[in-house]
């Protein structure tokens, strides 16, 4: 029954009449590291929250290691051991920090709030965590604003990891950053990944990372899963129309805008007819 | 602002810094200063017993003796300006602390609870604002009888939905900020996400709109205290003063009502570009 | 010799003392021809977008320029500010990263689009009529329609359609694109380019493209400029951008970005880029480059031609690239 790390199956979510998310299900084993794949209003992002329980599902099951955790947490033993489970890192790496804690604090708080550690234990948990994402002492008495995007993302990687979840939560956490510095943090969470086996589910708009940080892949339109599979596999032979057209649309040499937007009218008039 | 150059550099310097600089805050904040102490060294430094009659002053107009003339009774006008800076700022404060409080909780609880809790909160800051602050305070002088209470508990509530409104916008944006989100995705109580994170962070935003508060109820109370309502006689009060100076105006004596009047508006005015001036300085740190 | 289109030269931005270490724009020198698309990369912090909006005197806040900025051979810098307003309007125009933040989302479209034409005298009849035909040849259905409606009834691409339908009211000869496709979905911005590039076409209008995406300045661009920390470190044809990359910075962009059809994960340029409070003396990239010697770290390296590559590195003619 545990097989797998992360299973969610048939999650549905509207927001006032409008469907986010219609029937999304997939399944993390351990370790593993699952691309979710979609443009704005895919549903990728509302998905995301819903793992984590920023959002309540409207229907369906999502269960870590077995256990359930779609209705909403009673009580702080089960918030606790919830967080334990997932954990996050966000898109905006300028307000995903309280702008008032130090990195050091930020990195101790959890560890406070979930494992009965002597200060001075905490404190070398501490420099561990955060010398794992590459960061030391100097930075660790700063506050947020004194440090560059990709520094500040590893500090909410370093907390996100302090509570030794299983599965990590990574939503867009490398769109706002500069290409040569997200190149790093990519580096650093295949890293991760292999030495501590933290799964990780990848929400992103940016197909062109997926072969790089994930072993399958979701691809999400207007909230429904339109294909998943294999990342080489979808990568090389998509087999539904959207999926073709988020690759077409990828800019490299011999990119053919032109036809893109024909693709996409295409179809948006298909999809208009169908349902 | 006559008091400014008597104070050298070591009083200014420390408020410039504060004031990040800026001339005109400065300034504010010297002219709030003077005002607090004054308030606090009353019996020292006023030069006269505010209640002291000296019938052959009456309506004097500036003297050695009475620097800003004495009143229609005789009594020292400059004293009683300066015993009047002690309930012109204590009411204020009180009714600034009260609010305060009670505007953020009732802000932060909406926007933290959101749904029916936001709804009947919100509802309740429409009902209070949409009553006039000063009828509300009426009412309880006729409830409660003349005096200070019952402007300043009147005021204390008219000024909550203030801060509230501002509390509760400022707070809902930084609730959908991911910093909270991760706390709360780390298992954090929502209580201690707001007391530990929230609150501070919207803390000055709060302090700005309160500091400019202060200044619109001192001027509710002194107009209060004018109608007779507030502070009663023969108390030293800025709103009764110039009450009691009005009939000496017809006499020709400015003083007597001008002297109080240009210490409410500096004082109002001063607290503003403090107000704004924090504001300001929260607005620049965002970006 | 007729003058170019746009030609900046030695461009120097600097905030005033004690707020920057070092300058903004440090001796930029670019240039555009009629009907070519150049593109400005680089990545946060190079400078990319102060160069642009320079082009239309538009500097950050209390910053002072020297060097040249010239539109058809008129220095932009010293022009009157109506001559500026009239350039403006009718010469050069720009669209920008976020639509919902550059359009009032008080007024209406049709005000948006007719306002250039309207300042410049038109009636206003003429400029509705103009303004829906400009709508059409963006791709927006039902014009006349669209002309009376409000930004918010627009998705985030089709208020860029607009943007640059406005951009396009004064039919200029320039047209400044600040990262126009950023805050859009890939399936849109195709669409978006899709239009930018037809546009450009048909009306030979010259085109400064501004991204931090290499690979979509290549798509797009006839010749490319890498900026980092406010100089430009390299320039080249697009082509040659990719197949030779001469400067260390640009093969270290290169190698950082995801590819769909590479194996070969993206690598990360060690070290983080230069901050406005930092000035590090000789080449800004030395301290993040494998190929630095001790003469990087000492002599800012001078902008020279090798092969038809420009190259700002002290090690150009020896380094090979991969």
């Amino acid at each position: 029954m545990t097989e797998y790390a992360l299973e969610v199956e048939n999650l549905r979510k509207s927001f006032g009449g409008q469907v986010a998310v219609d029937g999304v299900s997939f399944s993390l084993p351990p370790g593993g590291s699952l691309a979710v794949v979609g443009e704005s209003g895919s549903g990728k992002t509302t998905t995301a929250r819903m793992l984590v329980g920023l959002e309540r599902p409207d229907a369906g099951r999502i269960r870590v290691g077995g256990r359930d955790r779609s209705a909403a947490a009673r009580g702080r033993a089960t918030r606790l051991s919830r967080a334990r489970e997932l954990q996050m890192v966000f898109q905006d790496p300028y307000l995903s920090l309280d702008p008032r804690v130090s990195v050091a604090q930020c990195v101790e708080e959890p560890l406070r709030l979930h494992f009965a550690m002597s200060p001075r234990e905490r404190r070398a948990r501490r420099d561990e965590l955060l010398a794992r994402v590459g960061l030391g002492g100097r930075e660790a008495d700063a506050l947020p604003r004194r440090l560059s995007g990709g520094q500040r993302q590893r500090v909410a990687l370093a907390r996100a990891l302090a509570t030794e979840p299983k599965v990590l939560i990574l939503d867009e956490a490398t769109a706002a950053l500069d290409v040569s510095i997200q190149a790093q943090i990519l580096d650093l969470l295949a890293e991760i990944r292999r030495e501590s086996g933290v799964g990780y589910v990848f929400v992103t708009h940016n197909l062109a990372l997926v072969r790089h940080v994930a072993d399958d892949v979701l691809v999400l339109h207007q909230g429904r899963v339109v294909e998943s599979g294999p990342s080489s596999r979808v990568l090389t032979a998509p087999e539904h129309p959207y999926t073709r057209l988020l690759l077409h649309s990828v800019p490299r040499p011999g990119w053919d805008p032109a036809r893109i937007a024909a693709d996409r009218r295409a179809l948006a008039t298909e999809s208009k007819e169908s349902s | 602002m006559t008091a400014l150059p008597l104070h050298r550099r070591g009083f200014l310097a420390p408020l410039a810094r504060v004031a990040g600089g800026d001339k005109l805050v400065t300034a504010a904040l010297a002219v709030l200063t003077v005002l607090t102490v004054a308030a606090v060294l009353a019996p020292l430094i006023a030069p006269h017993d505010p209640d002291a009659v000296d019938l052959s002053a009456t309506l004097s107009g500036s003297t050695p003796d009475h620097l800003l003339g004495a009143d229609q009774s005789g009594r020292d006008v400059l004293s009683r300006l300066i015993f009047g800076a002690r309930t012109g700022l204590l009411g204020p404060l009180v009714v600034v602390l009260v609010s305060t409080v009670l505007g953020t909780l009732i802000g932060v609880s909406a926007a933290w609870h959101g749904g029916a809790v936001d709804a009947v909160l919100s509802r309740a800051m429409e009902l209070v604002f949409s009553f006039p602050a000063l009828l509300l305070a009426i009412i309880l002088v006729a409830v409660l009888g003349p005096g200070p209470t019952a402007p300043v508990i009147a005021m204390s509530v008219a000024y909550a939905p203030y801060v509230g409104r501002l509390a509760r916008s400022v707070a809902l944006r930084e609730k959908g900020r991911p910093y909270i989100q991760a706390y709360q995705v780390q298992g954090w109580s929502g209580w201690m996400i707001c007391v530990g994170h929230l609150l501070p962070n919207i803390a000055p935003l709060v302090l700005a709109q309160s500091a400019i508060n202060f200044g619109y109820a001192l001027m509710d109370l002194a107009a209060l205290s004018f109608l007779g309502l507030g502070v009663q006689p023969p108390a030293a009060d800025w709103g009764a003063m110039i009450n009691d100076g009005s009939q000496a105006l017809l006499q020709g004596a400015m003083l007597p009502a001008l002297a109080p009047g240009a210490a409410i508006v500096i004082t109002v005015v001063a607290f503003s570009t403090v107000g704004e001036s924090i504001a300001d300085r929260v607005a620049r740190r965002e970006r | 010799m007729t003058p170019r289109l746009l030609e900046i030269e030695n461009l120097d931005v600097r905030l005033t003392a004690g707020r920057a270490a070092r300058p903004i724009l440090d001796g930029v020198s670019l240039h555009v021809g009629r009907g070519e698309a150049v593109g400005l990369v680089g990545e946060s912090g190079s400078g990319k977008s102060v160069t642009c909006r320079s082009v239309l005197r538009l500097l950050p806040e209390g910053a002072e320029a020297a060097g040249s900025v010239r539109v058809d051979g008129e220095d932009v810098l010293t022009m009157s500010a109506a001559r500026l307003r009239d350039l403006r309007r009718n010469d050069v125009s720009m669209i920008f990263q976020d639509p919902r933040a550059s359009i009032n989302p008080l007024r209406r479209i049709g005000d948006f689009v007719t306002e250039g034409m309207r300042a410049g005298g038109m009636s206003r009849d003429d400029a509705l009529r103009r303004a829906a035909e400009l709508l059409e040849s963006v791709g927006i259905r039902e014009p006349r329609a669209a002309l009376r409606r409000y930004p918010h009834e627009f998705s985030g691409g089709m208020l860029q359609r607009v943007m640059i339908a406005g951009a396009l009211a004064g039919e200029p000869r320039l047209l400044l694109a600040d990262e126009p496709t950023t805050a859009l979905d890939v399936t849109t911005q195709a669409e978006v380019i899709a239009i930018l590039t037809g546009l450009r076409g048909e009306r030979s209008m010259g085109l400064l493209f501004v991204t931090h995406d290499l690979e979509l300045a290549a798509a797009i661009c006839d010749r490319v400029y890498v900026m980092y920390a406010g100089r430009i470190v390299e320039a080249q044809t697009a082509g040659g951008l990719f197949d030779r990359p001469r400067h260390p910075y640009t093969s270290g962009l290169l190698a950082a970005t995801p590819r769909l059809e590479s194996d070969r994960p993206p690598r990360g340029v060690p070290g983080r880029p230069v901050s406005l409070a930092e000035a590090p003396a000789g080449c800004a990239f030395a301290a993040r480059c494998a190929h630095a010697r001790p003469a990087c770290t000492r002599d800012v390296p001078a902008r020279r031609e090798i092969d038809g590559a420009h190259v700002a590195c002290l090690r150009a003619e020896e380094l090979s690239h991969d």
